[in-house]
């Protein structure tokens, strides 16, 4: 389970979350709603672990994180992977998209040409799309790339910040398949965090409702 | 733009050719034409032994320009490795280096530039070495300041939480948005290198007498001022700013090229 419990984090002085507790059970899918602001990405990063939180705890199936970001064992890190709402921001301007979905096994040592082209495949972008780099792409086929790229290591959960917020209707519904064709393989955890009640409604299995201050 | 460029391609152009063509002993003196003024045959004049002004104002050029990349690249790897130290591990070891920097930076540059030579005999060696320990600052806090701005972007994060290791972040994700910085911060302290090198040689600290080096010509050239000969100090005069006009000119615009907000303004 990806536990976070009284979680209190904001930048400089000024706290975002105060005693937020939240679980992701393995298998689930947990919906995170709320208007803008309300601190939902920051509770991402904190679950993810790239940003430390001033107080509280956060647990990946029973073990208590106590570094963070880089310090962080890296079988924890790799054990939650966060998709960013902008994957503009979320890419490495110089690579092609070959290379980014292909940077996490690589940088554990494991080069796989094949687990990219079947991950590619199942994001639905083509081989001459692979080759392009980010400025080269619409939104929708870079976040297809950072989808493939977060399932490379095969987390144990998966936050979608805001994943599909700025794509169409039919990418969206293409995205949100993957993301549970993976969960059924898995049987991993899914944070799905937007602020489209309708989907969800649909996507997630129970969903928590923040207001501008989350009293979770 | 296109007139810096111009001159910076022909002064490259001239210490590059010119030496290999006209072959200079730089030793050699000739009184009988000391202290001619500029004329068809030397166009920028003789110095007070006779030597061609314009020959070695290009000799001299060739050895700051040398001197100057050298020192620069020196500054830049010991800067640019401190800065990304501190910016990329953070916390105490930042804080650390940083009051390292703002220590050095408290120091006259010239000051401690003059006590480093001063410890070795003049030689363009010991010119790199002062100008290079002394510039090293100002790429440690470019490099710094880049790399913290880059450590919170969500592709460097992602990567993190891809398991990047520190050093592949480092070498994979940094360093390659670092380079375009680090080489305009180069190419801008190429100039003051060249500045820092010949007030060394113009104070006799710099590179020995007998060679032809701004900085010494400078130095020759206003013993003779008062003798109405002004052409043996302008000329390296020149030479020193005709360079650093044109690196000022083409970094500005590099600068702004660099600047995502101004590279679009750019293209319309």
């Amino acid at each position: 389970m990806l536990r976070a419990h009284d979680i209190t984090a904001g930048y400089g002085r000024r706290p975002v979350l105060s005693g937020v507790s939240l679980e992701v059970p393995p298998g689930r899918t947990v919906g995170l709603g709320g208007p803008s602001g309300c601190g939902k990405s920051t509770l991402a990063r904190v679950l993810s672990l790239m940003m430390r939180p001033t107080s509280g705890e956060v647990s990946i199936d029973g073990a208590v994180v106590s570094r963070w970001r880089q310090r962080a064992p890296r079988s924890l890190r790799t054990s939650v992977a966060l998709l960013y709402q902008q994957p503009r921001t979320a890419v490495d301007p110089r690579m092609t998209l070959r290379e980014i979905i292909a940077e996490p096994p690589a940088a554990a040592g494991r080069r796989s040409p094949s687990l990219v082209a079947s991950l590619a495949g199942e994001v639905g972008l083509t081989g001459d799309l692979l080759t392009r780099r980010p400025h080269e792409v619409s939104d929708g086929q870079l976040q297809r790339a950072c989808l493939a790229r977060a399932l490379t290591l095969e987390p144990r959960y998966l936050i979608c910040d805001e994943m599909t917020t700025m794509l169409d209707a039919s990418t969206q519904a293409h995205l949100v398949a993957v993301v549970l064709a993976y969960q059924a393989r898995t049987g991993a955890g899914v944070l799905a965090i937007s602020h489209d009640r309708v989907l969800l409604d649909r996507w997630a299995d129970s969903t928590i409702a923040w207001t501008a201050q989350p009293t979770v | 733009m296109r007139t810096a460029a111009f001159v910076l391609v022909a002064l490259g152009l001239a210490v590059l050719l010119v030496p290999p063509i006209f072959q200079l002993d730089q030793q050699l003196v000739d009184l009988r034409a000391a202290g001619l003024p500029p004329s068809p045959a030397h166009p920028l004049g003789t110095d007070e032994v006779g030597r061609d002004v314009l020959l070695r104002c290009v000799y001299g050029l060739r050895v700051s320009f040398l001197v100057g990349l050298v020192a620069a690249l020196v500054s830049m790897v010991i800067g640019g490795t401190l800065g990304l130290a501190a910016g990329s591990a953070g916390g105490l070891v930042d804080r650390l280096l940083m009051r390292v920097v703002d220590g050095f930076s408290s120091l006259p540059h010239l000051l401690l530039g003059i006590f480093i030579v001063a410890m070795f005999a003049p030689s363009p060696v010991a010119v790199v070495v002062s100008v290079g320990i002394t510039h090293w600052t100002s790429a440690a806090r470019i490099v710094r300041s880049e790399v913290l701005s880059l450590r919170g972007r969500p592709f460097v994060e992602a990567a993190i939480s891809g398991g990047a290791s520190r050093s592949r972040v480092i070498y994979r994700h940094l360093l390659p948005h670092l380079v375009p910085h680090l080489l305009l911060a180069m190419v801008l302290m190429v100039p003051h290198a060249i500045w820092h090198e010949t007030a060394l040689s113009f104070l006799g600290l710099g590179l020995p007498p007998h060679l032809a080096s701004l900085g010494n010509m400078i130095n020759d050239g206003q013993r003779s001022l008062l003798a109405g000969n002004w052409w043996s100090s302008l000329a390296p005069g020149l030479f020193i700013l005709a360079p650093t006009l044109a690196v000022s000119v083409l970094s500005q615009r590099w600068r702004d090229r660099l600047n995502p907000r101004m590279r679009s303004e750019l293209a319309l």
